[in-house]
This record gives structure tokens, C-alpha cells and sequence, in this order.
């Protein structure tokens, strides 16, 4: 699958999916990278070392900051795949430097499959 | 993008590297989002400045642009500090919280910023004008400024906000475009909206429907500019809304097409629906007003109530610091301490540690704030008008 790239970088690694948006101020644990937002389908998993699928950022523009200081603690998912990117979720990952794809159809990536993520070009490839 | 040759000698690092740095990242952002060009603001509006938002990293971060000599070109506001910055010891507020939240005011105050504290600048002298360009991030006052002003702003991230403040300028796509701000959904509101807690609720509702869309709202006949914040904030945190528009209310409402658009209804069941969804706790052990900062009118409001009573739990009102020098002279806040309850400047219950203070359930009237508190302050809420929470802390 061909989108646009956000913040360019190579990257591999299981697919974390979320169909409903994230919002990461309030919404995940900038220490821990565990979601902690109630009843978020993701709510007690951990981010970290994923590739996270979700279709667009919501709520706080303190996100960019979260985005950034989980990967400054080492808790950041190694790569971010959306349906849209949005401008808290850009900044965040253009400062974080975390490899950031949007453009995509999420749906076409189940959970838990291994995902190369090549920003660079913009594609996303299931593993096989 | 077209850069002028200025531009490009910035981002040649020719201006040092803070200004590369900052810069880079708006042409960055504008390069996604398919901008022709840089546009000057007229005012910028910076989040993420509670330690408890941005703990160390950002810390850093703010520290080290303001030690390369970082300065900002227009009129920067800032959002909540996670304490009252000259009560903060009374209150209750932990020492090395405060220690660390004073290292971000003093990074920000080199920076050249004004240290307001608030996420109602325009309540507080940061006010644009109609299709003015500006680059704010508090999300409510994003809100605010593109829907009830008609001023001109993207949903900024916090860093990008305080790049556009150093450069003075920002990308010019997205809601900068008039093209951009038409309505792509209707809502139709068939339920009377009488306490300001039903423009939360209302908000809450429809920003989980609409997530990122521009709601064009008919059926609301009158509110007024508290009413149109509490809503904007509720839509801006359970949904991504920077923009919308209110039939006969809003600047841009007779200006927008909304011909052939997807409707939805809103009646008095979602509504109620939307106050249980929000109630997760009994009993409040503190009620905490104003999300977004109260007005003055807000303020009176909650003086007239609690004058000559004596309330059993911790009531704060959260404001600005000029809405609280207004208060002061107003005799509001003398009559809020003396029933017992404090008017808190400068920060609010989600920025500030409150679940370090010992409460676990918090009352509020803010469709924002009961959004915010069971993920971000463990705290269980307490949805309710003004007049119920009053009563239950009396």
C-alpha cells in the first residue's frame, strides 16, 4: 500500500490496531506507553516497540509533546500508520523522529501482523 | 512550497540553529499538507506547559531552544501551568512539582513570552480579529478563535505553535483557506440547551460523532460566549473539531455552504445519554469550575450562589489571572473565601497533579473536563449542572 509520508524512516514491526482515534495527551502513559484512556480498545496495552495503526489523532494539542517525550523515556512505537494525520500528530512525530505514514486503508492491516514500514517511500507491506 | 530567499537562508541555517530547527519543521508540516507558502500571524497561543503535561523531556526541550537564544517575533500567550504560579503553596501544590513547573514559566519568559497561563486568551488580552492568521494550540481556544471570532488557525501541536511564534509566521493551508472551513456535517439539535453543563454534554456527544469534522449546528437559538466555549472545548476533547459554525450565532454562518449535508439529530435522549456516559463517581470530594478558565460572569455566577454559605468540600474556580484581579475587585473572590472556596489562577484540575493531592472524585460542569479527568487524573466524575454541584459541596 502507497500513502504520504510524514516523517520519513525505515522500519519493521507488529501491528498494534486501534479503529477508534488516539488522543495521547491523557491517552497514553508518556513513561510507560501503556493506553490509559477508559474504555479505548487499546486501554492497557503498551505502544512500545509497535508499529501503531489508527486512523487519526483526537483531543489535546499537548499530544505533540507526549509523541516526543515517549521516545525520549524509550517508550514510543517504532512506527505510526494513519487514515490522516493530523497536525499534533506530525509535529510530535517530525520532533520524536518516529518513521510515520498516513494515507493508508488501516483496515486492510489485522492486529498483531508484522508490518514493513518504509516512510522514505511512503509504503506499507504486510510481512509473509 | 514557495520560500523567499530569506526563507531559504533560514533554512539554511544562515539565522543560527534555532531558528533552522523551528522553521524546519513549519516547512516540514506545510509540505504535507500541500501549503504554497508562509503566511505571517498575528498572534500565537502555545500549549504544553504543565510539568505534569510534558514532564522532563519537554522540559528539556523548552530549556534548550530559550538557552540558544530563542526569542518569539508576535504576541505569545501561554496555556495552563500545572499550579497557581503565586498561590501555589497555599493550595497544597507539591514543592518539587512547583520547582519543575517554575523552570518551564522561567525557559518560556526567556523566550520573550507572556506568561498569562491561561486557555482563554482572548478573555485575557490576547484577542484576534476576524480572519485574522494566528497559530494557537490550546485545542478550546482553537475553537473558540476559528468558530465564534472567525480568526484563522490549524490545530497547532504545541511545538509548532512556538515555531510559528519565533518565526512569525506559519503554513498557509488547511484553515487558513476559506475553502477549507465549510461545514461537512449538519447537526440538527431538537432539545433545549439550558444550563451551560448542556452545551458540555452537548459538545461531548457530538464530538464522538463527528471526530475531525466541521459541524454546522441549527436548532440552538441562543447562547452566549461561555455557553459557545464550554461547547467548543466538549467537541475539541472527545472529538478533533477545530472549527464550527452556529446558525445565526457564529461570523462565518451565513457566509459557509451547507447545502446536501449529511445530518445528524441530537435530542434530548443523547443528551441525557451524554450526562451518563460523563457520571462515573457518586460523591464529589472537590468541584472544580471553569474548563475552559471561567469569565467573570462565570465567577459571579458561583459567588451569588455560595455568598453568606459555607461549603463542606474544596470548591475551586479556575481563571485566568485578570479574570481573577477582576474578581478580587469585584469582592468575588472574598465572598468565594469566605464560604470557604478558592479562586485558582493560572492553571486547571486536568494540568494540575490533583490526584497527588488525595481526591478521587471530581465534580465539574465541563464536557472538556469530565472528558480529561478519569484518563489523565484517575479521578472519578461527577457531571452536573452548576446549581447540583454547588449543592453537593454545601
Amino acid at each position: 500500500m502507497k500513502g504520504r509520508t510524514i516523517s520519513p524512516g525505515k522500519v519493521k514491526g507488529v501491528a498494534l490496531v486501534s479503529k477508534d482515534p488516539i488522543g495521547f495527551y491523557g491517552g497514553i502513559n508518556i513513561k510507560t506507553g501503556v493506553v490509559i484512556e477508559k474504555n479505548h480498545p487499546l486501554e492497557g496495552k503498551c505502544v512500545k516497540d509497535r508499529i501503531l495503526v489508527f486512523p487519526c489523532g483526537k483531543g489535546s494539542t499537548v499530544g505533540s509533546y507526549v509523541i516526543y517525550g515517549l521516545a525520549k523515556n524509550g517508550v514510543a512505537p517504532k512506527g505510526i500508520i494513519n487514515k490522516e494525520t493530523e497536525t499534533i500528530v506530525a509535529t510530535g512525530v517530525i520532533l520524536a523522529g518516529i518513521p510515520t505514514v498516513d494515507k493508508i486503508d488501516i483496515d486492510k492491516i489485522p492486529d498483531g501482523t508484522t508490518v514493513v514500514l518504509n516512510a522514505d517511500n511512503a509504503t506499507v507491506e504486510m510481512s509473509t | 512550497m514557495y520560500l523567499t530567499k530569506e526563507e531559504e537562508r533560514i533554512l539554511n541555517g544562515e539565522h543560527g540553529e534555532v531558528f533552522e530547527r523551528m522553521f524546519r519543521l513549519l516547512v516540514r508540516l506545510g509540505e504535507i499538507y500541500g501549503a504554497d507558502k508562509m503566511i505571517p500571524v498575528g498572534s500565537v497561543q502555545v500549549a504544553g506547559v504543565s510539568y505534569k503535561s510534558i514532564e522532563e523531556p519537554g522540559t528539556e526541550f523548552l530549556e534548550d531552544l530559550a538557552s540558544k537564544g530563542a526569542k518569539v517575533k508576535v504576541l505569545t500567550f501561554l496555556n495552563p501551568a500545572g499550579m497557581d504560579l503565586e498561590n501555589w503553596e497555599k493550595l497544597g501544590f507539591p514543592k518539587t512539582f512547583a520547582k519543575n513547573q517554575l523552570r518551564i514559566m522561567n525557559a518560556f519568559k526567556e523566550m520573550g513570552i507572556v506568561i498569562t497561563a491561561t486557555c482563554t486568551p482572548y478573555l485575557a488580552g490576547n484577542l484576534p480579529r476576524f480572519r485574522e492568521h494566528i497559530a494557537w494550540s490550546e485545542s478550546s481556544a482553537i475553537s473558540f478563535s476559528n468558530s465564534v471570532i472567525g480568526a484563522r488557525t490549524n490545530r497547532e501541536g504545541g511545538p509548532s505553535a512556538l515555531a510559528a511564534g519565533i518565526l512569525g509566521k506559519t503554513p498557509n493551508y488547511g484553515f487558513h483557506i476559506w475553502e477549507n472551513r465549510q461545514p461537512t456535517i449538519k447537526i440538527k439539535v431538537d432539545t433545549d440547551l439550558v444550563f451551560d453543563s448542556d452545551f458540555g454534554a452537548l459538545g461531548y456527544h457530538v464530538g464522538k460523532q463527528v471526530k475531525n469534522k466541521i459541524p454546522y449546528f441549527v436548532g440552538i437559538k441562543n447562547a452566549d460566549t461561555d455557553q459557545l466555549k464550554a461547547l467548543g472545548a466538549a467537541m475539541a476533547a472527545s472529538g478533533a473539531v477545530a472549527l464550527y459554525h452556529v446558525e445565526g450565532l457564529t461570523p462565518e454562518a451565513d457566509l459557509v455552504k451547507k447545502e446536501k449535508l449529511e445530518t445528524i439529530s441530537v435530542g434530548k435522549k443523547e443528551l441525557e445519554n451524554a450526562y451518563t456516559t460523563l457520571n462515573t463517581g457518586k460523591e464529589p470530594d472537590i468541584v472544580i469550575l471553569g474548563c475552559p478558565h471561567a469569565s467573570l460572569r462565570e465567577i459571579a455566577a458561583v459567588a451569588e450562589r455560595v455568598k453568606g454559605k459555607k461549603l463542606r468540600k474544596p470548591v475551586w474556580v479556575c481563571t485566568s489571572r485578570m479574570m481573577k484581579e477582576a474578581a478580587d475587585r469585584m469582592g468575588f473572590t472574598k465572598i468565594i473565601e469566605t464560604a470557604g472556596g478558592n479562586i485558582v489562577a493560572d492553571t486547571c484540575m486536568v494540568v494540575s497533579p490533583i490526584e497527588d493531592m488525595g481526591y478521587k472524585t471530581t465534580g465539574v460542569n465541563s464536557g472538556k473536563a469530565g472528558n480529561y479527568l478519569p484518563g489523565f487524573c484517575k479521578q472519578n466524575v461527577c457531571f452536573a449542572n452548576l446549581d447540583k454541584l454547588l449543592e453537593a459541596a454545601l
